[in-house]
């Protein structure tokens, strides 16, 4: 018998563990499995890691709003068991993860980190989560999120904000900035995050870690607590490339209680890993590349773009004049169906309810003003004003007609080229209240992914260097339900660098 | 100043459906609060509907029975407003793209008919029912949320060829032909009292031949056929009142107090409410196929006017016998299998109005439970119009057939009921009974004629009933006049 070298190493204590929990923590989601499958480590081990990992470095990252041990060490178990008895495991089996906090979880506070929803705990799971139970994932905790997801930095939480583990002081990006920081920080092996503007994306960006946002209709939504309905997309955040795919592969498919989940055969992800870039076609929108794009942030993505082009892509600039409507569009169309969906937070059945209200309309108002953060009653307010009779035409009926030609602009550019790149986020990520007074500076972070939630069409952010210690992300687009040419584009690109083996020290 | 009344009605209908509108819950009358709701149809975060197809196809039916065209494509909105009964504080309903336009449903009143204009029906879903408790609380059953509603709105002024209902009487006539057509695509069982059908209708009045419309009125809170007919003709005489008080008719909301028999103000509407309707994003538009509408046209069962008609071509009935034996699908299909093949429709349509009804009046029956079969009536009244029997016999055997589901055949048989039409027999019981009663002779002889029904009973009474009354009458005017 091969002593794997947990088995030796698990029989010193001291410093020896405190190097290993590291070691664990630092792997990524196919490595772990590995160590699993080969018997070398029990899941229930790597679960008390993580939870160490935790302890140790929550406090100054503050990526979680719930931690979940106790459930991860049982979920843990469970695994142990049937391998134990000789059963077949999948590649998430005992593998810690981390739910952002607007994802439905049975039995655990679901609170989107909104005040409103402080005592919320959910009495179903949703269809991502069955998914994951069912792959046998070991649930670290619950992640910070910008209120409802309305946000890009995780200072709109109406609990507390985040830290960039590569700078605690500055922002994880957002909204999805917990679940980005907790995969930075290795607090978790995986994460999952939701996506109505670039919200895995730009975190993923700012926190160096790959995070996709699928085809809209790829991941079921049942269970993810709506913003924007029909911008919302669930996805994965992780160490590496390899480790989107499988994520991928455990979540996606059609849904029967998700009539928006597209019913269409899904590949395996995993098979796209594949290190091949020759002959591909790159389009580079300028529009992309706009006013307030950081010139460091320009070039690595330049670069990265050589980079492909000297492993055989062909690269040529070109234009998506429809795209610089993008921001405005999203802020009708976002605000206006997070105005319908939030309305269900009136005290009535649960989360808060204001205890000075002495009628019922006193108390959906007063519920709603104590409740709510101030970026949450600016969407409602702008999204109610956008579907008033007299005003329905000219803004939520223009913004779907322009969404409309938007996706068109991408349908063309689609025609001549493969996948398009850009920087994810126009600059790294930027100090913690540097930018809470200027709220349109703030949405500018995500002007290079909105267009790509209003087209409907997959994108992935995958780190492509560094300023000033701060991660740079790559985007990258492709067509509609051709997640795979960015799985084989991204880790082509991963293969041949190093920044995602690079660590925050914590 | 004469005035004319126009009405307009909006009409919720709840399907009978197994599961609700947009979850897999259970659609059913009461029970335990609270106990057929899941996160869907109490609208917990995240949660999203799905359509019910069945619910679809069977609001497109009532939509194609309803004259309506269907539209190929509809598209479900969200109309927003807050109430506790909402959970989601936006209800699911459908607003520019709705499921049927323009049909139509015929009524007919004091002999006049009207085909009154449908504007459209649409798809929506139910809300919970708020109850109030002492202590100033309110509790709330979600077990109705979600439960699949059908909303039929009147058109006026109607489109040419088309009505509009000017009166309570016609407003009744109209929910009740709806309510019947419901009923028959077994889409709902119209309850009124349950609540199952819903009626809000709104009012108006102008001066004769003026082309404009009045002031609209609406009524709420009218639980059963009658409450609408009394609130309508209530709210129109009352609108009456205050113009011919020179006073002005408010547009409000008006609730129907079945009690006092009066409509009080609720509301007032004065500006159209606020719904910030726009197209679910949770949900994708319905297409509905050529193949998919022919196929539901091809199961629309034979509705009231179509089987009225049929009733008085086939088989030479009245058109008020056929509206009374179409009344339900359960006695139309009663009647038809009685009538076809029988020797005397119209006696078997007499039959079933009189005999048959009212047994299953008296007794509560209902005609699927019937213990007589269509069949089993047939074979009788034939034995009537054969002679086999008569009338009075047959009432005895019919009463015995409907208590224990035994045949004419068999009871008449054991019984020894069949009618004796032999006239030997039958002339030597009216010669005894001539023999018998020498006074009532004498009397009738001396010109008191009325004497000859008492000498039928005489005879009958004889025979046990069962003497062939046309022969005995005839046979005892000879014999009587000497």
């Amino acid at each position: 018998m091969v002593l794997g070298w947990w088995t030796i190493a698990s029989q010193y204590h001291g410093w020896w563990r405190l190097n290993v929990t590291e070691d664990i923590c630092g792997l990524t989601v196919h490595e772990l499995s590995d160590l699993i499958a080969k018997r070398e480590i029990k899941a229930e081990e790597v679960a008390r890691c993580f939870a160490e990992r935790v302890q140790s470095v929550d406090d100054r990252v503050k990526a979680f709003v719930t931690v979940t041990i106790d459930l991860a060490i049982e979920q843990a178990k469970a695994v142990d068991e049937a391998i134990a008895r000789g059963e077949e495991v999948g590649p998430l089996a005992g593998i810690p993860g981390a739910i952002k906090d607007n994802i439905s979880t049975r039995g655990v506070r679901t609170t989107c980190s909104s005040k409103i929803l402080h005592n919320y705990q959910p009495v179903y799971d949703a269809t991502v989560i069955e998914r994951l139970k069912g792959a046998g994932f070991a649930i670290i905790g619950k992640t910070n999120l910008d209120e409802f997801a309305m946000g890009s930095s995780t200072e709109n939480s109406g609990f507390f904000t985040t830290h960039n583990p590569w700078n605690l002081s500055t922002v994880p990006g957002g909204s999805s900035g917990g679940s980005a920081a907790a995969v930075a920080a290795d607090e978790c092996a995986f994460a999952l995050g939701s996506d109505t503007g670039g919200s895995i994306r730009q975190p993923a960006a700012f926190c160096g870690v790959v995070g996709i946002k699928p085809t809209y209709g790829r991941v079921s939504r049942y269970g993810l607590v709506a913003f924007a309905s029909s911008l919302d997309q669930i996805g994965p955040l992780t160490k590496d490339v390899t480790d989107c795919a499988i994520v991928l592969n455990a979540i996606s498919g059609k849904d029967p209680r998700d009539s928006t989940s597209l019913d269409v055969e899904c590949p395996d992800f995993t098979k796209a890993l594949v290190e091949d870039v020759k002959g591909l076609k790159i389009g580079v929108p300028r529009e992309f590349f706009g006013e307030g794009t950081d010139s460091d942030v320009e070039k690595a993505v330049i670069d990265a773009i050589e980079l492909l082009a000297s492993l055989g892509a062909e690269w040529k600039e070109t234009s998506m004049p429809i795209a610089d409507y993008g921001l405005p569009v999203y802020y009708i169309i976002a605000p206006a169906e997070c105005s319908s969906n939030l309305a269900r937070y009136d005290g009535v059945r649960y989360g808060l309810r204001s205890g000075s209200s002495t009628d019922t309309v006193s108390m959906f108002r007063k519920t709603r003003e104590e409740g709510f953060g101030a970026e949450v009653k600016q969407r409602i307010m702008i999204g109610t004003y956008a579907l008033s009779a007299g005003y329905y035409d000219a803004y939520y009926l223009k913004a779907q007609k322009v969404r409309t030609l938007l996706r068109r602009d991408f349908e063309r550019a689609f025609e001549e080229f493969d996948v398009l790149i850009s920087p994810t986020s126009p600059t790294v990520a930027f100090g913690i209240g540097e930018k809470a007074d200027d709220p349109f500076a703030m949405k500018l972070a995500d002007v290079c992914t909105i267009p790509v939630n209003l087209a409907g069409i997959p994108g992935i952010s995958v780190p492509c260097g560094f300023k000033n210690g701060l991660p740079i992300g790559l985007q990258i687009m492709g067509r509609g339900l051709d997640e795979e040419t960015l799985i084989r584009v991204a880790y082509t690109f991963e293969r041949n660098t190093e920044w995602h083996k690079r660590k925050p020290e914590l | 100043m004469e005035y004319e009344p126009v009405i307009g009605m909006e009409v919720h209908v709840e399907l009978q459906t197994e599961s609700k509108m947009f979850c897999g819950c259970k659609v059913d009358f009461g029970g335990e609060p609270n106990t057929r709701c899941c996160p869907v149809c109490l609208g917990l975060p995240g949660s999203l509907p799905v359509v019910n197809r069945r619910a679809v196809a069977l609001m497109a039916k009532a939509a194609l029975a309803l004259n309506c065209v269907v539209a190929p494509q509809c598209i479900f909105h969200r109309k927003n407003y807050y109430y506790p009964d909402l959970p989601k504080n936006y209800q699911i309903s459908q607003y520019d793209y709705p499921l049927g336009v323009n049909g139509f449903v015929e009524i007919t009143v004091n002999g006049k008919t009207k085909k009154i204009a449908i504007r459209r029906v649409h798809m929506e879903e139910d809300t919970g029912k708020l109850l109030h408790v002492e202590g100033g609380r309110s509790l709330i059953d979600y077990n109705r949320s979600g439960v699949p509603l059908m909303e039929i709105v009147t058109l006026n002024p109607p489109p040419p060829g088309l009505d509009q209902i000017e009166s309570a009487e016609e407003a009744r006539e109209y929910l009740q032909r709806l309510r019947q057509i419901l009923v028959y695509l077994d889409v709902s069982d119209c309850k009124m009292e349950e609540g199952s059908m819903r009626c809000e209708p709104n009012i108006s009045i102008r001066p004769k031949g003026q082309v404009e419309f009045g002031t609209k009125t609406e009524i709420k809170n009218l639980n059963s056929f009658r409450a609408v007919y009394l609130g309508v003709d209530y709210e129109i005489r009352r609108q009456e009142r205050v113009l011919r008080e020179g006073e002005q008719v408010v547009q409000e909301t008006r609730r129907w107090d079945d009690v006092r028999g009066v409509t009080s103000s609720m509301r007032s509407k004065e500006f159209e409410q606020e719904y910030r309707y726009f197209p679910d994003p949770d949900l994708v538009p319905i297409q509905f196929s050529d193949e998919f509408l022919d196929k539901l046209r091809a199961e629309l069962p034979e509705l009231p006017g179509q089987i009225i008609r049929r009733f008085v071509d086939e088989y030479g009935v009245s058109k008020e016998d056929a509206e009374i034996l179409a009344d339900t699908r359960e006695l139309a299909t009663f009647f038809d299998a009685c009538a076809r093949g029988s020797r005397d429709p119209k006696a078997v349509a007499n039959w079933i109005q009189g005999e048959f009804l009212r047994l299953v009046n008296a007794t509560g029956t209902a005609i699927a439970d019937a213990k007589v079969t269509p069949e089993g009536l047939r074979e009788l009244l034939d034995m009537v119009d054969v002679g086999t029997i008569n009338r009075n016999t047959a009432k005895n055997v019919f009463d015995e057939m409907f208590r224990t589901g035994r045949t004419a055949a068999d009871i008449v048989k054991i019984k020894g009921l069949e009618q004796v039409s032999d006239s030997g027999t039958i002339e030597s019981v009216i010669d005894k009974v001539i023999a018998g009663n020498p006074n009532e002779v004498e009397r009738f002889r001396a010109g008191e004629e009325r004497l000859m029904g008492w000498f039928v009973g005489q005879v009958m009474r004889e025979t046990k009933g069962k003497a062939n009354p046309g022969i005995v009458n005839k046979m005892l005017a000879e014999k009587l006049k000497g």
